[in-house]
């Protein structure tokens, strides 16, 4: 077999291929580099970090879906000063190619964390969350207002030179909208989808199965849907995806990938392997030298319609 | 050591009680260590409503054979209850922070809930081995929930008093402790079951002034620390443990529950 090109390219972000873990499984790496040579895989996308530190929402913050699962773990972080103290040197110890997802409940606390961030060399992009649906105080409409992230990302713009890229809400009507807006405010790319808002009950006490009473649904039960808010935003806007939803196994990122993805991340699944990505990278790989293509960035919107 | 993740192969599955099953599975893999109180995560199965793995701690250790002892609660344990002798099961393991069985005491007086006793096999076998004196107390809810390889240190207590006490377990721990007070003993408490249990018992040891550790259930994803899912408040109003990461074992001055 042929060796295959992994490298892709997201507007001024250059990955090594486009397998990346997701914010918020993966934490900032430590755990999870006992399964994961981070060295190999495309980026990590480090757990939101947000100016100052965050408990996170009481238990139970978890539930099991049907193919999937509710979370509403209220963006629990250490707060911005101990990453960089702390978890950065690891991640750069470890070689990692480090995009450190942002959370915030303000435009000014987002202009805040960008700028102290970005003197961090290795740091290779920005994840903006504005879409966690699990936080009271304004995360939520942040995601679900386009002319919110149209203002984030233009004031996020100047303030770094580092790749910038928007994770966008699935809980709106017209993504490609916020796509646009993205693109238009000079951000790099969108990684698309977050979870969905979703609940659950327990039929005997009759209470929400977690606290918050809602969470963010994410795992293959949320797949075909991501899919098409990908192959939305691919048709409609001239914009990197990273895309997100369910992927399981290598079929599913090929998938993204197909529908208009020029990198995928893969979240929920390493809750149940721990060493997904890497079969899944693995399993890319080896698609692409059978089916004969030399460049995994080919198969990026490749679909046939 | 580190983790083990894979398929483990099932080498004897029994029924020792109404609903409670001890599933023993070999892992290929040899010269790993797991501590008592240590627990598993478990892929019941591809199906998609049994989506994540499930928690289980560790009964008993023989080579490089682990058992589980599993009360039958939801669609994940049912399964595990149907596997068959050479069935391949998804383990990873073993995880989190177990027992601490080693330091200044010589008795240790373990209270369990239920199938709560689980962890408690391994953990006389080095209790022993550190030459100390075991004392158990195990609450059932009826007779037929005792397992029947139930360890011979544990006296029983029943809520509806088909077998030995009539009552529950913290209740009986009382009876029992101030028989044991008598003779002057440096005691560690040790404790695992359902949650309003672990309140009650959490409260005994404190008024008696018994340094204790207690296991504490959780529902769970990961198991490794990657999710958060599994959080319990901490005492020091710090925020939250991760029962995972951060226990399954803690001190029971440690967390509010």
């Amino acid at each position: 077999m042929n060796s295959v090109n992994t490298e892709v390219t997201l507007g001024k972000l250059h990955l090594r291929n486009p397998v990346i873990l997701a914010s918020g499984t993966a934490g900032y790496g430590e755990e999870i580099s006992e399964f994961v040579d981070l060295s190999e895989i495309g980026a990590i996308i480090t757990k939101s970090v947000s100016l100052e530190p965050r408990a996170g929402n009481p238990p139970v913050r978890i539930t099991e879906t049907a193919s999937g699962m509710l979370n509403a773990i209220g963006l629990a972080n250490i707060g911005l000063e101990r990453f960089v103290k702390e978890k950065i040197p690891l991640l750069e110890k470890l070689n990692a190619t480090i995009i450190c997802n942002i959370a915030a409940s303000s435009f000014e606390e987002y202009a805040v964390c960008v700028k102290e961030l970005d003197s961090v060399k290795s740091i290779s992009a920005f994840e903006i969350n504005v879409s966690c649906p699990n936080v009271k105080d304004g995360g939520l409409l942040f995601g679900n207002d386009v002319n919110a992230v149209r203002r984030i990302t233009a004031m996020l713009r100047p303030l770094t030179e580092k790749p910038l890229i928007v994770k966008l809400s699935p809980n709106t009507t017209t993504i490609a909208d916020f796509a646009a807006a993205v693109k238009e405010e000079g951000g790099d790319a969108v990684s698309a989808i977050n979870t969905l808002v979703g609940t659950a009950f327990d039929i005997y006490s009759r209470k929400p199965k977690i606290k918050n009473i809602t969470g963010g649904l994410s795992g293959p039960a949320i797949k075909p849907i991501a899919l098409a808010k990908v192959l939305e935003i691919s048709r409609a806007v001239d914009i990197p995806v990273i895309g997100l939803g369910g992927i399981s196994d290598w079929r599913d990122a090929v998938e993204f990938m197909i529908a208009g993805a020029s990198a995928v991340q893969v979240g929920t699944a390493n809750f149940i392997n721990p060493k997904v990505s890497m079969e899944i990278l693995e399993g890319v790989k080896t698609f692409c030298a059978k089916q004969g293509i030399e460049n995994i960035s080919e198969l990026t919107a490749s679909y046939e319609l | 050591m580190g983790k083990f993740l894979g398929d483990a192969a099932v080498v004897s599955k029994k029924f020792v009680a109404e609903s409670i099953f001890t599933l023993r599975v070999k892992i290929p893999q040899t010269r790993f260590t797991i501590e008592p109180g240590e627990f598993f995560e478990i892929k019941t199965s591809e199906e998609g409503n049994v989506f994540l793995r499930r928690p289980f701690s560790v009964s008993d250790v023989f080579d490089n054979e682990v058992e589980f002892m599993i009360d039958i609660v939801g669609r994940g344990t049912e399964i595990l209850s149907e596997k068959k002798i050479g069935d391949k099961i998804n383990i990873l393991g073993p995880l989190g922070k177990g027992f601490d069985y080693r330091g200044d005491f010589d008795t240790a007086f373990i209270v369990s809930g239920g199938v709560g006793y689980a962890p408690f096999p391994l953990l006389f076998k080095k209790l022993r081995r550190e030459g100390k004196k075991v004392v158990g107390i195990a609450g059932f809810a009826t007779a037929e929930k005792i397992p029947r390889n139930l360890a011979e240190e544990f006296a029983v207590a029943t809520d509806d008093g088909s077998r030995g006490f009539k009552g529950n377990a913290v209740e009986f721990a009382r009876k029992k402790l101030a028989e044991l007070r008598g003779e002057k003993n440096k005691i560690k408490g040790f404790a695992c079951g359902p949650v309003p249990m672990l309140k009650a018992v959490r409260q005994f040891f404190q008024t008696e002034k018994i340094k204790a550790e207690i296991s504490i259930e959780s529902v769970m994803a990961c198991g490794v620390g990657l999710c958060q899912g599994c959080a319990v408040e901490r005492a020091d109003k710090k925020g939250y443990w991760l029962v995972c990461k951060n226990g399954p074992v803690f001190d029971s001055s440690e967390v509010v529950l």
